[in-house]
């Protein structure tokens, strides 16, 4: 049944659903209404023998998890930002040792100077830690999206993020169809874990691996992601089949038949950039999106059947790799290796920054100019802050901190220095 | 009918085999059915503190468990040693996550544990000095508050002498390192830093705190023995001597420890919530001298002329430890 809830509570009793036996939590914006929620839930005695620990710090709430997982629990955090980037060891630790821990990220850019609010940053910086990412549009998707992580995780013993954009996903409140316990029973095996740590049947877990076998070690957990890019169009395929609902899967078409040009984006401002596409139909333009669910394992054949017959992408991406530009644009140039396909980035969104409908419009409209797209473009940029700023360092070396001297700038610190 | 309780040692007066102690007085590494939780094989250097202290820990809590019983290590010499893929030398479930989160694993195993209601199971978890006190220290200070049902073993051979001998949080006033080197107006590490761990531990109220040394094995039993009967977060803090760091003779391991413990300079000792409860006296005090002697990481004190200020200061930490624990007793001393 369909109720008005804040994403985190939707997210959070659904996790309490899915009965994870250890969750280990630490706070952080935009995470925390999460983690609040499903300890309410687990004190409550909802979420069964679940223990809930109040650890010292992200490092800490991972390393428990890794501990509970290798022990034959189903174990579940939250994090984002700095956060995921202060468990970073840990993070590459769980996939290393292939254990099936659900961690969802509420995307946040990562300081300094410190904010918190959207972007992709955090999550990217860990795309190559060997955990698999799903990007969330909506809250809807968020929610299946975490009982469909149980199930892959766990199929698949390796980890997952469900990643959902802060604020604009986890404090929204909107229609969510929640599933009851009686759904995720039916989709959700018990977990049945590789390997274990039992006294019955001692194993050592976590040797050193030297030069004669650690290439192989790192080739299986990508054959490992290679598999998860079948089993997860066939997870969404069930969950469609159960409950009528097609969240999931790898990436998403949104009127890209007879498309020229093809806007492609992960997370929330799909919904955006849908509108946008509307919009731009209406014009006359022959636009349209595609949405990427599972940024890993990186679908690069689907995306080139998806994008393949286009003339231009558009990517849109909430995060820079600083002296290169995008990530997510790379990765798609490389899935269109070899075919006709101009591949454009537009850097948008990064600290919270609001990515309009109208920015869309204009962006795509520039890029089918005959100026075209500078690369990457930077959407919304301030360029006379930038500029001031430029100048100021240029005529004194020592000109005050950056970050300080663009707020005031753009009037955000009340006194301008004299 | 009036008798005196003989008290056996291991060197000195009074000295007694094992084998001739009655059977429930001897070690438990001498009996049959032993675990071998760390097995022969593995790799650790000759004379290596911290495999004897392992070896007799481990089989002391497998026995205390009723061998049901998973160990969690810290990245360091004990698990490099031992696991070494594909071999492995633990005969127990035994798993390695990274340097600084042992705690906090352990923690999670037996929260896993908990969940599933295996009651019986019990959880170690082992680490050196520089995974302890430095790196792993969040995670062990949050392990304790929480009171976890976790026994922690930490194996001082105060230094990181898996990279091959830096200076941690734990080495001693003056003890040469490859970071503090012997050079300079103070050589060796600076005097008057450095952390207390065991006081610490005790410090978090949890239920069971105790110092031990490979230089008195039944006492290490002993305590791993008796912390293994509490529930709750508990800690214990052993003194390996390392030949390689500490430029000791491999053969002579046990006997630096039995210095730094007849000394005062490792005072041994229990606490439970956060009272220190019994202390082992000092059989047969001798002067620091007679410890750092015996360690090339000292050497710097001995030269010509000998740096007595420094090796006063040692001194004077040793008396400072006796008199705060008590360790002299002079019933015992008059006895001997």
């Amino acid at each position: 049944m369909k109720q008005q809830i804040e994403g985190s509570q939707a997210v959070a009793k659904t996790v309490a659903l899915c009965h994870p036996e250890v969750a280990a939590c630490y706070p952080i914006s935009p995470q925390t209404h999460i983690v609040e929620t499903l300890s309410r839930l687990v004190k409550a005695g909802e979420v069964g023998s679940c223990q809930f620990l109040n650890v010292e710090s992200e490092f800490g709430a991972l390393s428990v998890l890794i501990g509970a997982s290798a022990a034959g629990a189903r174990t579940y955090t939250a994090t984002t930002s700095q956060g995921l980037l202060f468990m970073a060891e840990a993070v590459y630790n769980a996939a290393g040792l292939g254990l099936p821990i659900v961690m969802t990220i509420a995307n946040r850019a990562v300081g300094a100077p410190i904010n918190i609010w959207n972007d992709h940053s955090d999550s990217m910086a860990m795309r190559d830690a060997g955990w698999m990412q799903l990007f969330a549009e909506d809250n809807q998707g968020a929610v299946d999206l975490h009982v469909q992580a149980f199930r892959l995780a766990e199929e698949l013993s390796c980890p997952v993020m469900v990643c959902m954009d802060g604020y604009i996903l986890t404090h929204a409140v909107e229609a969510v169809d929640l599933l009851t316990q009686e759904n995720v029973d039916a989709f959700l095996p018990p977990y049945d874990p590789v390997q274990l740590l039992d006294p019955s049947d001692p194993v050592s877990i976590g040797s050193m691996v030297g030069p004669d076998a650690f290439m192989e070690v790192r080739y299986l957990a990508h054959h490992k992601h290679l598999q998860a890019l079948e089993a997860i169009p066939r997870i969404q395929k069930e969950f469609h089949q159960q409950f009528g609902r097609a969240s999931g899967g790898l990436l998403e078409s949104y009127k890209t038949e007879g498309a020229e040009t093809i806007v492609v984006a992960l997370g929330s401002v799909n919904g955006t950039i849908k509108d946008a596409v509307d919009d731009l139909r209406a014009e006359g333009l022959a636009v349209g999106a595609v949405k990427i669910v599972s940024y890993r394992p990186f679908p690069k054949y689907q995306l080139r059947q998806a994008l393949g017959h286009a003339k231009r992408v558009i990517v849109v991406e909430k995060d820079l790799s600083v002296g290169k530009g995008g990530i997510l644009s790379s990765e798609v140039k490389m899935a269109m290796r070899h075919l006709p396909v101009m591949v454009e980035t537009v850097i948008a969104g990064l600290g919270g920054r609001a990515i309009p409908k109208a920015s869309i419009v204009r962006v795509v409209h520039e890029a089918l100019s005959e100026e075209g797209l500078e690369e990457p473009h930077f959407l919304d940029l301030n360029w006379d802050v930038i500029n001031a700023e430029l100048v100021r360092q240029q005529a004194k070396r020592r000109s005050g901190p950056t970050a300080e001297n663009i707020l005031r700038e753009v009037g955000t610190l009340g006194v301008k220095a004299g | 009918m009036s008798y005196q309780q003989v008290k056996f040692y291991q060197t000195g007066t009074f000295t007694i085999g094992n084998r001739l102690l009655d059977e429930h007085n001897q070690t438990i590494q001498s009996q049959r059915d032993r675990t071998n939780s760390l097995n022969s094989g593995h790799r650790a250097c000759q004379g290596c503190g911290e495999a004897l202290g392992a070896r007799y820990a481990v089989d002391a809590a497998m026995r205390a468990a009723n061998k049901n019983l998973v160990a969690v290590n810290a990245t360091g010499c004990l698990e490099v040693f031992s696991s070494p893929y594909p071999e492995s030398a633990w005969q127990i479930p035994w798993m390695h996550s990274l340097f600084g989160n042992a705690p906090a694993v352990a923690s999670g195993v037996a929260a896993a544990m908990r969940a599933k209601g295996k009651k019986e199971t019990r959880v170690i978890a082992q680490g050196g000095d520089g995974a302890t006190v430095d790196i792993g220290f969040g995670c062990l200070s949050g392990m304790f508050e929480r009171n976890d049902d976790v026994l922690y073993i930490c194996y001082d051979n105060e230094a990181y002498m898996n990279t091959g001998v830096q200076r941690s949080g734990s080495t001693p006033a003056r003890a040469w390192t490859n970071t503090t080197q012997a050079v300079g107006t103070e050589p060796g590490n600076p005097s008057g830093i450095g952390k207390n761990l065991p006081a610490i531990a005790m410090a978090h109220h949890i239920p069971y705190v105790a110092t031990a040394s490979v230089a008195d094995l039944h006492d290490l039993e002993a305590k791993v023995t008796k912390a293994m009967g509490f529930h709750g977060a508990r800690y214990i803090h052993v003194h390996v001597p390392c030949p390689l760091g500490w430029k000791s003779d491999p053969a002579l391991t046990i006997k630096v420890a039995r210095m730094a413990v007849e000394s005062g300079l490792y005072p041994l000792y229990e606490a439970e919530h956060g009272s220190v409860i019994d202390r082992t006296p000092i059989r047969r005090k001798v002067p620091v001298e007679r410890y750092l002697e015996l360690q090339g990481r000292f050497k710097h004190l001995f030269s010509d002329p000998p740096d007595v200020a420094g090796i006063a200061a040692i001194q004077a930490i040793a008396d400072a430890n006796i008199r705060r624990y008590g360790l002299v007793d002079q019933e015992v001393q008059g006895g001997t």
